[in-house]
């Protein structure tokens, strides 16, 4: 029911209107590891952006490393070193509780201030736990509980839906 | 004993007190980690909020200024609050015993305590006594272990040759009086050198250095042979108890590294000091100062590395 290229398709579309009605000037574009990168691969692409795709863990931004601890897995951020009054198009594949956009945010507030950031996500699903939201989606659902949608990728993308079984 | 100390109920980092007894996979996870932490310099605002709200307390009885100064500003990179207790200026003076001094900074709701000790084992201990939430971190303990300096050095190896199978290293120096050359043999053991020589006078050995898993010269011509990774240490005069050299003069002359001396090694050999440095007695200035020197990359990478390992002691302590 998900297909990835209608999804991919109008995330396309809703992001070069926005581009237009925001006037965004020579923007940057940031993907968040790992997902969002690769839908981020795709847009810059879509939307022939000139500056090289920017790269974003927010391991060390995350609110629950005192439950969770270090992601061992964590890869340097690549931004450049220029943030300050950029206009920057943030990238995610799902958008849920908003707390990895509010860490990205705060991350990305460090390299400097940008001008402004607008966030497209590939997926907007319910369970927001913040009062963020994006700007730009490929699609809005509503996930039963136990639910959960997960992009799959790099090579091909592609959206997986999975039912968790409930243990009582 | 220290293994279990270090490591919780779950293999995960509590302590870091000592090379020996952590597995080779803790090693490259705390190398791993650091990766991530060295561009945080660059950015406009200096800091990840990993530890907003900890407390670390860096308690040094011994002096350092590489040490002290760069757990601080890794503290301070982590968002940690820090206190640097300068022991000379505290109630230690006044004759307050060491757990005294502990208790009273455990009263203070402190996470974390970073120890520079004159005596062997001064971290262990208090790790051991200091209350379950705390983490403890050895800044140097006598002529023990100085395990974040073996660290910051393999992360330096690492980032310039990439892989340690293939490489050989050669520590150079007062072994004898030296907690970091005790801790870099672990550490390269650990993480599979192919070759660790320690190049020392006789006097400047320990009893039985093979023992560690090292080969053995005593004559820096030939020992420098081969070489990938060279490591100058520090003639710990301080230290020493008795006449163990004839002079500096005499030790520079045999054991000094020079510019020739240096050209026994391969050629894209690097040189290493953790410092201070003692010019013209184990080193002479055109090879600290030269283009094979990465001296001041230590430094800079002790903030990194001691990020990582703070980062990974204190994880999951806020729910245990």
């Amino acid at each position: 029911m998900l297909k990835i290229q209608d999804l991919l398709n109008k995330l396309e579309v809703e992001l070069k209107h926005k581009v237009v009605e925001r006037q965004l000037n020579n923007p940057l574009m940031i993907g968040i590891r790992t997902g969002g990168v690769w839908v981020a691969e795709q847009m810059h692409q879509r939307l022939n952006i000139t500056d090289p795709l920017g790269l974003l863990d927010i391991s060390f931004y995350r609110d629950d490393f005192s439950q969770i601890g270090v992601n061992p897995n964590v890869k340097p951020s690549q931004l450049p070193p220029q943030i300050e009054g950029r206009d920057i198009i943030l990238i995610d594949d799902v958008f849920y509780t908003g707390r990895t956009i509010r860490a990205a945010l705060n991350e990305i507030f460090d390299y400097g201030r940008p001008n402004q950031v607008i966030l497209a996500v590939l997926i907007e699903r319910d369970g927001k736990q913040i009062p963020l939201c994006p700007d730009c989606v490929g699609t809005s659902i509503t996930l039963n509980v136990g639910q959960w949608v997960k992009l799959i990728g790099p090579e091909p993308l592609a959206i997986q839906l999975q039912t968790q079984d409930l243990v009582a | 004993m220290i293994d279990n100390l270090q490591l919780n109920a779950e293999g995960r980092l509590k302590h870091f007190l000592s090379i020996e007894g952590l597995p080779k996979s803790l090693l490259t996870e705390i190398l791993d980690i650091a990766e991530s932490f060295v561009g945080i310099g660059d950015h406009q605002i200096k800091k990840v909020p990993l530890l907003r709200g900890k407390t670390i307390v860096n308690l040094f009885f011994e002096n350092s200024t590489r040490t002290r100064t760069t757990f601080e500003l890794a503290a301070k990179r982590l968002s940690a609050d820090v206190l640097s207790m300068s022991i000379s200026t505290s109630s230690t003076s006044k004759g307050e015993s060491l757990l005294d001094t502990i208790r009273n900074l455990e009263a203070m709701f402190v996470d974390m305590f970073v120890v520079r000790h004159a005596i062997s084992g001064a971290a262990h201990f208090i790790a051991q006594q200091t209350a379950p939430h705390i983490s403890v971190i050895n800044a140097g303990d006598g002529q023990h272990a100085h395990p974040t300096q073996a660290m910051l050095d393999m992360f330096t190896i690492r980032q310039i040759k990439k892989d340690f199978s293939n490489i050989r290293v050669a520590i150079i120096g007062d072994i004898l009086h030296s907690r970091v050359a005790r801790s870099q043999i672990q550490a390269l053991n650990t993480l599979g050198a192919a070759e660790v020589r320690v190049i020392a006078p006789k006097t400047l050995l320990p009893a039985h250095v093979e023992s560690l898993g090292v080969n053995v010269s005593h004559n820096l011509t030939e020992g420098l042979k081969d070489i990938d990774v060279i490591i100058m240490l520090r003639l710990q005069k301080e230290r020493m108890t008795s006449a163990l050299l004839p002079s500096e003069s005499e030790y520079f002359k045999c054991f000094g590294l020079t510019e020739a001396k240096l050209k026994l090694a391969k050629p894209d050999a690097i040189v290493m000091h953790p410092g201070p440095i003692n010019r013209g007695v184990e080193i002479d200035s055109k090879v600290a100062d030269g283009p094979q020197s990465v001296i001041l990359k230590q430094v800079s990478n002790g903030i990194a590395i001691r990020m990582a390992i703070m980062a990974l002691a204190m994880q999951k302590q806020g729910i245990n």
